[in-house]
């Protein structure tokens, strides 16, 4: 009895196995047969679960940038065929479908990640099936790996440009440097006291809140803001505020009285999409800090909102900074590959560095050898609208540092991946050498 | 510092004015206030700032509607002419055109900046001093206080003196003090810190102490430190007030997200997971009332409590009917059920509504807050919170208490074999007692959608505060929730000054959990027979 059964399980499993490995050759045949045909663009975006709110749009907007360029006879002769896989906004998950997108599905470029723990999750995987990855989003920066290319905003072109135009345009004395408790607001605060002491800030004029992921009881801190902001001097609030939390914040800011000219606030993750649908009266003055507004009045950026609008079938629907940033890097991609003449990943990166192509408020982004691009740097005004109405920006496109200058411990470290002496993302140039990790 | 920037304006009202016409000279203003106000379509921030300060100096009566034009966004410039024109659609001729003339080809918005802004603000206040109506004037006065522009301080005093409203002298009389605080005369100075002494407010607060750092005169300093002490020890009582204000409302909203899951776990012993959906449900029935009656924004609540009600009480009652009716007695399986229906309903709005939040409109009447004084205010939203809160428990309470049905439910949580043997339909008084549960869990929602996000996330951030009160207040005792909701909100906003907001509500749950461990039944635990062990 107990060896028949056991035969019989083994014969069964025999049966499956060789099912499996069918199945699996024919799977993989059917992928080289396709990548013959069509390029396969991955789209790594959470479309449920608590980023769905931010991400969904930038699957969308790689879909409509998939389709545009077919509609222009594809690429080398071929095909794009777009690759949407869902994480569902959480952060191994991000990692195992990396992995699928680059194992079983074969595509040559993934754009994707919206957090930075869902980029720091995916980084080893794209590192070891040696994929690329365009990442959208601003960020903390302390970063450039070989395989990922970073078209959001480090701090330099967002966070220190922002506090530059507070102490010299509004001249801001105190400071609220209020976040979010995760890596991006904590390191990017961190950045931004040393940046401030460095400027001469005493430590007294500096406040540092951290708020809970979805915090929607505000009543202390906006009061613990007011009252910091009446010592006499000028003062401001440094928002890290995550996404969605702003918008309870920005309520009680209201409800308590305080006023955009009394206490301004500016944010570097709120954008149009955030503040579409929500009544922004309260709001108006409040400032933003990003590489690119809704509103902003060229050619390139009107054409891209039709676009959008005909592609999306919404009229009402708004364009954001992480969309440009996807828009950027999709360009740059497609202009490496034509110029690199295959998708192979080396000769792809190989190809990108110093190419350039338009962005949309009328310059142009570069690819520099650590990754990052340029950017110009923009500062916004609320208006009752929910667009953005322009107050600063800075004359020419800023280049994106990965290691900050104002951290002493990264300000040695720099990121080439061109130069062969340096050939990597965290060479320090005072031992000259490169630290063990890739990134 | 204000004399400079003064000066610093002056300079450039000359620069702009130069610009236009060389000939002008700072004495004698040969600019008309046409010429003047024509320059605003295309001026930059900095030129507006200037052309608004000296549009300020001329006596025409079209001056006052500019400027509150100007600060409200509704002043339009034709993009040729300059010519000044009130709204877009159907522009109203201000400066530089009549009705007679051509229509303006292309209308600008004269867009304004946060210094602009704040630079309008005492210029249009002090417009308003000699208003007929006693309250603008009033509110005039408050403006000016702690920002007089130095131009303005002969017309304040000139106003102060023939004002014969008592309660808008006394204001003009703080505004004019706060400038006299850097008069030249000691004795100016002493009356004026006398003066400010009877205040409560913040600002003035802070005038006085940045006084007192520049103060020379040794009578005027000891006025000054006699007059901050007693500003600094109201505001101390003050910031107490205020903070119990904040721990009540917190405590308020956890009361509303918890009772009903006091209902549905303290009463049923049913761990419902989905708890934190059925107020997303309720969130979500507000934005849709708000979309079916957009005329009624007004009223929209009101109708929105019933409905939100209904809504996740039924949803309620069928995931009792369908789900947790086989599940009684398996906490482990009831558990894992209701967290994959909260899953399911969560994408289930997701697809429905799109995962895009949605705004609920606040209604005018839960905006803006109560100005006590210049220390203390309380935002309304927060105050009908707390009265709301309050109201919802003293229902609940009355309805378990005081009608058949409620005794029905309190029979067969106690004694289901008994009460069935009494006649009473257990089945169908848990399917009740289940609904009862979610629609007031419902109407928590119609609560916060005014407060936080509508999204479908909004549940789970509410769900483990929600155990933790009923937990903490004892399991099946509502007036446990009670107590256990204000206190901890209560502790929470005591202890987020100090210790910042996530060490907050880490050492809230290090203290639940140890109380627990002394307490294992909670703050108010029920006693008698029917207590399990």
């Amino acid at each position: 009895m107990k060896t028949s059964i056991r035969a019989g399980s083994k014969r069964r499993f025999t049966r499956a196995a060789l099912k499996a490995g069918a199945a699996t050759l024919a799977l993989a045949g059917s992928a080289a047969g396709f990548a013959a045909e069509t390029i396969k663009v991955g789209v790594l975006h959470s479309l449920s679960g608590t980023m769905a709110i931010s991400e969904t749009t930038l699957k969308d907007t790689v879909l409509m940038l998939v389709d545009e360029q077919n509609k222009k006879g594809g690429l080398l002769g071929k095909k794009l065929e777009a690759v949407v896989v869902d994480p569902a906004s959480n952060w191994p998950l991000f990692a195992e479908k990396a992995k699928e997108l680059l194992a079983k599905d074969k595509v040559d470029v993934i754009y994707g990640c919206w957090t930075s723990v869902s980029r720091k999750s995916v980084l080893p995987v794209v590192e070891e099936l040696n994929g690329m990855l365009f990442y959208p989003v601003q960020y903390e920066g302390e970063e450039s790996s070989k395989n990922v290319f970073y078209t959001g905003a480090a701090p330099n072109q967002q966070a220190i440009p922002a506090v530059d135009y507070l102490m010299n345009e509004v001249g801001v004395e105190r400071w609220v440097l209020a976040g979010t408790d995760y890596v991006y607001p904590r390191t990017t605060n961190k950045i931004l006291e040393a940046y401030l002491k460095d400027k001469g800030v005493a430590a007294g004029d500096i406040m540092i809140n951290y708020t809970p992921f979805g915090h929607s009881d505000w009543q202390t801190i906006v009061s613990d803001i007011k009252k910091f902001g009446s010592a006499g001097k000028k003062t401001a609030v440094v928002s890290t505020i995550n996404g969605d939390a702003n918008v309870p914040f920005y309520k009680e800011l209201g409800n308590q009285g305080v006023s955009a000219e009394d206490i301004p606030v500016v944010a570097f993750s709120v954008g149009e999409e955030e503040l579409s649908g929500f009544d922004t009266s309260p709001l108006v003055g409040h400032l933003a800090a990003w590489n690119y507004f809704m509103s902003v009045d060229t050619s390139e950026n009107d054409a891209f909102i039709k676009k959008w609008h005909a592609f999306i079938k919404d009229p009402k629907r708004v364009t954001n900074d992480p969309m440009e940033a996807t828009y950027i890097g999709f360009n740059l991609w497609v202009k490496a590959v034509e110029k690199a003449g295959t998708t192979d990943v080396d000769a792809v990166r190989k190809a990108i560095y110093g190419l350039d192509v338009p962005n949309l408020t009328g310059g142009t982004a570069v690819m520099l050898p650590n990754h990052h691009i340029t950017k110009p740097v923009l500062i916004g005004e609320i208006q009752e609208d929910g667009q953005f109405q322009v107050v600063w920006q800075t004359d020419e496109e800023v280049p994106g540092d990965a290691w900050t200058d104002y951290l002493p411990e990264s300000a040695k470290i720099t990121a080439d991946w061109q130069d062969p002496a340096i050939n990597c993302g965290n060479y320090n140039t005072e031992t000259k050498t490169c630290s063990g990790q890739n990134y | 510092m204000k004399l400079l920037f003064a000066l610093l304006l002056a300079l450039m009202a000359v620069g702009a004015g130069a610009a236009e016409s060389p000939d002008t000279a700072t004495d004698e203003p040969a600019a008309t206030f046409e010429a003047v106000a024509l320059g605003l379509g295309s001026a930059s921030f900095r030129e507006k700032t200037a052309l608004v300060e000296r549009l300020a100096g001329f006596a025409d009566p079209r001056v006052p509607v500019l400027l509150e034009t100007l600060l409200a966004g509704d002043l339009y410039a034709d993009a040729t002419t300059g010519a000044l024109y009130i709204g877009k659609a159907d522009p109203a001729p201000l400066v530089g055109a009549t009705e007679a003339s051509a229509p303006p080809d292309k209308l600008r918005k004269v867009i304004t900046n946060n210094s602009l802004r704040s630079a309008l603000r005492p210029l249009i206040a002090a417009t308003r001093l000699r208003d007929p109506d006693p309250e603008v004037r009033a509110r005039a006065a408050r403006t000016l206080i702690g920002e007089v522009p130095l131009a303005l301080t002969p017309t304040l005093e000139q106003v102060t003196a023939t004002e014969q409203h008592s309660e808008v002298r006394q204001a003009l009389r703080t505004a004019l003090a706060s400038v006299q605080l850097a008069d030249a005369d000691p004795g100016v100075r002493i009356a004026a810190v006398r003066e400010l002494a009877d205040n409560s407010d913040k600002q003035i607060l802070t005038l006085l102490e940045q006084r007192a750092r520049q103060e020379q005169e040794a009578d005027v300093s000891a006025a000054l430190a006699e007059a901050i002490a007693a500003l600094q020890a109201r505001e101390k009582w003050f910031a107490f007030f205020g903070d119990l204000f904040f721990g009540l409302s917190l405590g308020s909203v956890l009361l509303l997200a918890a009772v009903g899951l006091a209902i549905t776990f303290g009463v049923m012993g049913v761990i419902n997971m989905a708890h934190g959906e059925m107020i997303m449900l309720g969130a979500y029935t507000t934005y849709v009332v708000q979309l079916l009656m957009p005329e009624h924004i007004e009223l929209s609540l009101l109708v929105a409590v019933p409905a939100a009600f209904l809504v996740s009480g039924l949803v309620g009652i069928a995931i009792e009917r369908g789900v947790i009716r086989f599940l009684y007695g398996r906490p482990l399986e009831t558990l894992l059920a209701t967290f994959g229906i909260s899953l399911v309903l969560q994408q289930l709005v997701r697809t429905i509504f799109s995962p895009l939040n949605k705004s609920v409109i606040t209604p005018d009447w839960l905006s803006g807050s109560w100005q006590i004084n210049g220390m203390l205010s309380l935002t309304y939203n927060r105050l009908y919170i707390i009265l709301f809160a309050l109201a919802v428990l003293v229902t609940l309470v009355g309805l378990l208490r005081k009608t058949p049905i409620g005794l029905q439910m309190r029979a067969v949580t106690q004694n289901r074999a008994m009460a069935s043997s009494m006649g009473i339909r257990t089945g169908r008084v848990d399917a009740l007692t289940f609904g009862l549960g979610s629609g007031v869990a419902g109407i928590a929602g119609v609560a916060l959608s005014q407060l936080t996000n509508v999204g479908p996330n909004l549940g789970q951030s509410y769900i483990i505060d929600s155990f933790l009160v009923v937990v903490f207040g004892g399991v099946g005792n509502l007036f446990g929730t009670f107590v256990a909701a204000m206190s901890l909100g209560v502790v929470t906003k005591f202890a987020e000054p100090l210790v910042g907001a996530v060490l907050a509500k880490i050492l809230i749950l290090v203290f639940v959990i140890l109380f627990i461990q002394w307490r294992p039944r909670g703050l108010f635990a029920l006693k008698g027979r029917f207590v399990e062990d």
